[in-house]
């Protein structure tokens, strides 16, 4: 069960602002040493805890629209921390923390089954097929504090939760209990050139994720901003990444609906 | 030169045609194992598999083989404790195929995971609330009972029978396999329902998702019963065409009909509960979620997965089947009733493809499309390889076990004495064209 002081780390990211420049991607795959091979250009098999996708409201010239939609791992709490994929997994090799609002993967303890990849339905998790192998010599500019995975595991985003662990330590060195809001953030927050990206603490008022979206605790977290929305709602996921929009089609892009329920989907 | 093997009073093919036949159903079969060192080697890429389709060919294949050897428990549940003591003619090559399928789901699942060495983490870090840790407990608890209900069997070969531990080891164990055949019954149920329950709780994928009772989605029920309705059509299925393979009558009409006639009305109320679901899925659950019914069937390449796949699933897979399986006509011809249980287990196929490859298909997010797969030929070779697997110990299990025990009754490879007696106008002459005395050297 939520404690009363126990955090639910979460995600904003504003949609008007997001170029699609691909930063995030970067800085994630940088900062949490994943892998690659030389061939990448089919993206189903490739590892990207960041995703940029591209949507359109596919409408012909002039009126021809485009949004680009950064998706990293929602971490879903679903029904108290029985998200799509922590629920399914027959090891429990991921977990949900109810001190974090993480959905943690132990790389360890995967044995590959790929249960959690079918139940996940933003298809953030993803499989190592392949050994990882860098180029000579870049395997010196990995990030110690990350764990490298091996061929035949799952992994996905893991909302940098080695630099809340760094925070957490040099707090105690301090002499402090609690940490600040900028002292955890993540990788692709901090790389976004145009301040699309915000990250903190969804249960604490104060933090500007809280202030952005204004999750409503007692509607499973639903955004009482109506520019907000999450990805998929309707299913139940209760995710813990709200985007941010001021167009209605990339916010009804957002989920399905039924043509009696407004205009038709976007693709 | 294997005659001492073969069970007194039958006729064998002569031994080097058998080996010839193994050899050939055994170059299949090393040409699936091939394919798993490539696997176990090189690793999943391998296959065809990708980051959408985290669950294909060997999934299905787990769950079909599955549900298709529940002609094993589901006979010996009627064999056994609602004493339909017919079946008693057709138990030992249900039992045989439950144990070739089951061993077969268990040796795919040893390829499929990405890390085969971990997959005892199953047992040690066991998730209660995954579908998967309850169908791996009931999984092997269930092969362990059918390897101890394939044991007598395999005791009554002829040599082990002559010695007395043994011969009174089989007897016994004869003696108290209403137990087995009950602790089957009773694992089997939760695993076949577990497997179906394995999409039926993915609420993140509304084509596979259902609503339920307390934690059980309705799927894990549908499964349970497909397989009751659907395994028993195999074992016919498989009763046939080895029949049709050896030239033989094996079983008698009437016990193939009666097997016939239960599977026929478990699969008419199948077919009732599924669609019940697949009305209330269509009308409530998916529009729930923001999904009509031809959003799963529509607009996908090449109608891969178009509507055409439910038809054939519910009606023509399903319905047709039960309805020729429940009328005494159809179970008495012998074409309809082939083409029946032929129906039924590709219905049983049908839908186990669509719960797991389908699911993964048809896209959530809106601005992602259909996923698409082709599996590998290494995919098709390890699929393929349970199949020779099968055929290779069917063989030697029809070869030197008494697997049909109607099968001297059926095939007489002697006239009666009493009536040769009978027809002999001196007992000292010897009957024209009257066979040698059996032997089984000369089988």
């Amino acid at each position: 069960m939520e404690k009363e002081n126990s955090k639910k780390f979460g995600m904003v990211i504003d949609l008007d602002k997001c170029t699609g420049c691909g930063s995030c991607m970067v800085a994630c795959m940088a900062e949490n040493n994943i892998p690659f091979r030389e061939d990448e250009t089919d993206k189903l098999l490739s590892v990207s805890w960041m995703h940029v996708y591209r949507l359109t409201n596919v409408k012909p010239f002039p009126d021809t629209e485009e949004c680009y939609l950064p998706r990293p791992c929602q971490h879903c709490e679903g029904h108290h921390g029985h998200s799509p994929c922590v629920s399914v997994c027959p090891a429990t090799a991921t977990d949900y923390d109810m001190d974090t609002g993480i959905v943690s993967q132990i790389y360890t303890r995967c044995f590959g089954c790929r249960y959690c990849m079918a139940a996940c339905p933003y298809h953030v998790r993803q499989f190592n097929w392949w050994d990882p192998l860098w180029p000579d010599g870049m395997e010196k500019s990995l990030n110690p504090n990350v764990s490298v995975r091996m061929r035949g595991v799952v992994e996905k985003c893991s909302f940098c939760i080695h630099r809340y662990q760094l925070a957490k330590d040099q707090a105690y060195m301090e002499g402090r209990r609690e940490i600040e809001e900028d002292e955890y953030q993540t990788a692709c927050t901090q790389a976004c050139p145009a301040g699309a990206i915000t990250f903190g603490d969804l249960n604490n008022p104060k933090h500007a994720v809280y202030q952005m979206v204004k999750p409503d605790k007692k509607n499973g977290g639903k955004p009482k901003n109506p520019k907000a929305f999450r990805l998929l709602e309707r299913l139940g996921t209760n995710a813990k990444v709200y985007y941010l929009s001021s167009r209605e089609w990339v916010r009804r892009a957002g989920d399905n609906y039924l043509k009696t329920e407004g205009q038709a989907k976007h693709a | 030169m294997d005659s001492a093997l073969i069970p007194e009073g039958v006729k064998r093919c002569p031994t080097w045609q058998f080996i010839i036949w193994i050899g050939v159903v055994g170059a299949v079969m090393m040409w699936g194992v091939f394919a798993i060192l490539l696997v176990y080697i090189k690793g999943l890429n391998q296959t065809n598999m990708n980051n959408a389709y985290g669950f294909a060919l060997w999934i299905w294949a787990d769950l079909t083989v599955i549900a298709l050897g529940g002609g094993a428990f589901f006979t010996g549940f009627l064999r056994y404790i609602i004493g339909k003591d017919e079946l008693k003619h057709i138990i030992n090559y249900a039992v045989l195929i439950g144990f070739i399928c089951y061993s077969s789901a268990l040796l795919i699942l040893g390829f499929d995971v990405g890390q085969p060495l971990r997959a005892w983490f199953i047992f040690w870090h066991a998730n209660v609330h995954s579908m998967l840790t309850e169908v791996a407990f009931c999984l092997t608890c269930y092969f362990g009972v059918l390897c101890i209900e394939y044991l007598p069997l395999a005791l009554e070969n002829r040599q082990i029978d002559k010695v007395p531990f043994f011969h009174h080891l089989s007897h016994n164990m004869h003696e108290i396999m209403a137990v087995f055949a009950a602790t089957g019954a009773f694992l089997s149920f939760f695993h076949q329902g577990s497997l179906g329950g394995v999409p039926g709780v993915m609420f993140g994928r509304p084509f596979g998702f259902r609503e339920g009772v307390l934690i059980w989605p309705w799927t894990f029920f549908l499964f349970t019963w497909s397989a009751a309705a659907g395994g028993p059509c195999f074992t016919i299925l498989i009763t046939k065409i080895t029949e049709k393979a050896v030239r033989k009558k094996l079983v008698k009409d009437n016990v193939i009909e009666l097997l016939a006639k239960i599977s026929g009305w478990m699969l008419v109320g199948y077919m009732v509960a599924k669609i019940i679901d697949t009305w209330y899925w269509a009308a409530f659950t998916a529009p729930s979620k923001g999904f009509t019914l031809m959003d799963f069937y529509a607009n996908n390449p090449g109608s891969v997965y178009g509507i055409w796949i439910l038809i054939a699933e519910i009606g023509v897979c399903g319905v047709l089947p039960a309805l020729i399986l429940i009328t005494d006509k159809g179970r008495k011809n012998r074409i309809a009733l082939f083409l029946a249980v032929l129906l039924a287990v590709l219905g049983v196929c049908l839908n186990r493809w669509v719960m797991v490859l389908q699911v993964l298909a048809v896209p959530v997010l809106t601005f992602e499309n259909w996923a698409q797969y082709l599996p590998s030929w290494q995919e098709i070779a390890t699929t393929i390889l349970p199949v020779a697997y099968g055929i290779i110990m069917i063989s030697l299990s029809y070869r030197y076990l008494p697997v049909f025990p109607q099968e001297r009754e059926l095939n007489p490879i002697e006239a009666p004495v009493s009536q040769t007696q009978e027809q002999l106008p001196e007992p000292e002459t010897p009957p024209a064209g009257a066979e040698p005395e059996p032997s089984p050297s000369g089988s």
